[in-house]
């Protein structure tokens, strides 16, 4: 079943600016779902729409079967929203937000307090549950935004760069987090910029570039188009000249630091033995950019490149 | 769960929250205009009033407490509504509402409750005020409550309107400081019209806090300019139309969507 459905979604703001040009997405119950692309492209149009916080143009948008059009308060109690710029009361307690939200959505107050417990408790919240929220700090602001989105079990939960500014610890607590609670069968949908924490959490993937779906697909499928990766070489002697290493294309930074072009024809595999060959061994290695980044690059410059033709 | 009880929960859980809100900042919100009052009391009332005899029949200070009241409740009824929905606009969590599966007539009908409830905590203070005073004896329980309950309401309802269209802090000050203000001292709280000469009486009918002021001063005192069918008519036709407008403005996401 798909848990979100989007046909012909075409958006044009009062300035004549056209931010979707009628885009077609489908995205299946269970799924991890990425939705990329650079600023302005139209992620946070197509998520306001889906959510309610936009109207649309034209098209249909479809959460589990339920027509926006036709069933609003159906599409909306389907859904978890934890959007970009922090939009809660700074002037409110935390648990009283989530209690509030819980309300909203139908939740008798006794119950609400439970599931705010719950939901506080889950994204270690728990104790700053009387602290008004303006004094939570940037990565409690985040959590508490997700705290309140699950509180009514939403079967689709939409995160905006929800780890934008938080630090890495932080970041590692959310997405095993999200891990957690998409295993038990919440649909996800994140928008990112961080495009490891994409490719790392999710399996299927759009991206969307000046209104225009320009890529759906697998995770998987979609890295398997990189022909080509480049790995920085940390060694462990000095070298004086580039070695000639048969076919691979090299660049030297420093003495003792290389950068190789590594294509899915040769594999990493004969580059260590042309590296052993030739005396150089390899302390450690990475690649020089994320592969999710350079795929994400290529498509961005084509899609610009294509409309400036 | 049936849709009514969804929308009971979500209609209590805002005017609860708009409850704590104002009750939360009591010195900002409730104890300002008991001490107006009590000023008013004192130098309008005791100083002043003490010379200007009677009104109506009634002790000038008499006179004066249900248009006090009232204002009182006009006041705090608008200034609830609009400052709290605009905050909820500029800080964005009226978007916790609007994904929520909440109708637009629950959304208003939550506002203006809390609107309602800030005038009656209002009303209560002020009235307790009163108490000490003057010797309040009210001549229509029923009336008096009907009035006051739908003054608030009427208030709440532009407080609301002001709040969809404003789009800075100075634009929710601008209709209670050059329009609200100005058409309550004007509206009968301190004189009954029956002073003015024959043109200038005529132009006060046009003031619909007139009609508003004398109901509820018929309510307390048993005393109006106005007849009481076409009172409690204008007000009833002001709350139907601005609550059409209200939520008008909210089907179409004026303010609150893009």
């Amino acid at each position: 079943m798909s848990a979100l459905c989007i046909r012909g979604l075409r958006k044009v703001y009062g300035n004549d600016f056209e931010a979707l040009k009628g885009i077609d997405l489908e995205i299946q119950q269970g799924d991890f779902f990425a939705l990329l692309g650079p600023n302005g492209a139209g992620k946070s149009t197509a998520i306001g729409i889906i959510s309610s916080l936009v109207n649309k143009t034209e098209g249909s948008v479809e959460v589990f079967g339920h027509d926006l059009d036709r069933e609003p308060e159906a599409v909306k109690a389907c859904i978890g929203l934890v959007p970009q710029e922090f939009n809660f009361n700074v002037w409110e307690p935390v648990a009283e937000i989530v209690v509030n939200q819980a309300g909203y959505y139908g939740i008798p107050r006794k119950e609400a307090w439970q599931r705010a417990e719950q939901s506080l408790r889950q994204l270690d919240l728990w104790d700053k549950r009387t602290v008004m929220a303006r004094n939570l700090s940037g990565g409690m602001k985040r959590r508490l935004m997700i705290a309140r989105a699950l509180v009514h079990e939403p079967r689709l939960l939409i995160l905006d760069e929800p780890t934008a500014g938080v630090d890495i610890e932080i970041r590692r607590f959310m997405w095993e987090f999200l891990t957690d609670i998409n295993s038990r069968g919440t649909t996800i949908i994140l928008t990112t910029h961080y495009l490891e924490e994409a490719e790392s959490l999710c399996r299927n993937i759009a991206i969307i570039n000046q209104g225009e779906i320009v890529e759906h697909s697998s995770m998987g499928g979609l890295l398997q188009r990189l022909h080509t990766e480049t790995f920085v070489l940390n060694l462990k002697g000095t070298i004086a000249e580039l070695p000639e290493l048969g076919g691979y294309v090299l660049d030297q930074l420093d003495d003792c630091t290389l950068e190789v072009e590594v294509t899915q024809d040769q594999g990493i595999n004969g580059l260590f033995q042309a590296l052993s060959r030739n005396g150089i061994e390899v302390i450690s290695m990475r690649n020089k950019q994320n592969r999710l980044e350079q795929l994400f690059i290529d498509m961005v410059e084509s899609t610009r490149k294509d409309g400036e033709a | 769960m049936n849709n009514l009880s969804r929308y009971w929960i979500a209609f209590s859980t805002i005017i609860t929250k708009e409850f704590l809100r104002f009750i939360r900042i009591w010195v900002q919100t409730v104890l300002p205009p008991a001490i107006t009052t009590i000023l008013y009391y004192v130098i309008f009332g005791t100083l002043i009033g003490e010379r200007i005899g009677e009104m109506d029949g009634f002790r000038y200070i008499d006179f004066i407490v249900p248009g006090l009241i009232l204002m009182a409740v006009i006041t705090n009824s608008y200034s609830n509504v609009v400052s709290s929905f605009y905050s909820s606009k500029f800080q964005k969590h009226v978007e916790e509402l609007l994904i929520a599966p909440v109708p637009h007539w629950v959304i208003l009908a939550g506002y203006v409750g809390g609107g309602v409830a800030r005038g009656v905590v209002v009303g209560i203070a002020v009235t307790g005020v009163s108490v000490f005073f003057t010797d309040l004896n009210i001549h229509n329980y029923a009336w008096t409550l009907l009035v006051f309950v739908l003054t608030s309401i009427l208030f709440a309802l532009g407080g609301f309107i002001n709040a969809v269209f404003a789009k800075s802090f100075d634009d929710i000050s601008i209709v209670p400081t050059f329009v609200l203000t100005p058409l309550t001292y004007l509206g009968g709280v301190f004189y009954s019209i029956q002073m003015l000469p024959e043109f200038w009486q005529s132009v006060s009918l046009a003031n619909p806090i007139l009609y508003m002021v004398n109901a509820f001063r018929y309510g307390l005192l048993g005393v109006s300019d106005i007849g009481m069918g076409l009172a409690i008519s204008i007000i009833l036709l002001f709350i139907l139309g601005l609550s059409s407008f209200a939520l008008h403005l909210l089907r179409k996401g004026v303010g609150i969507k893009t």
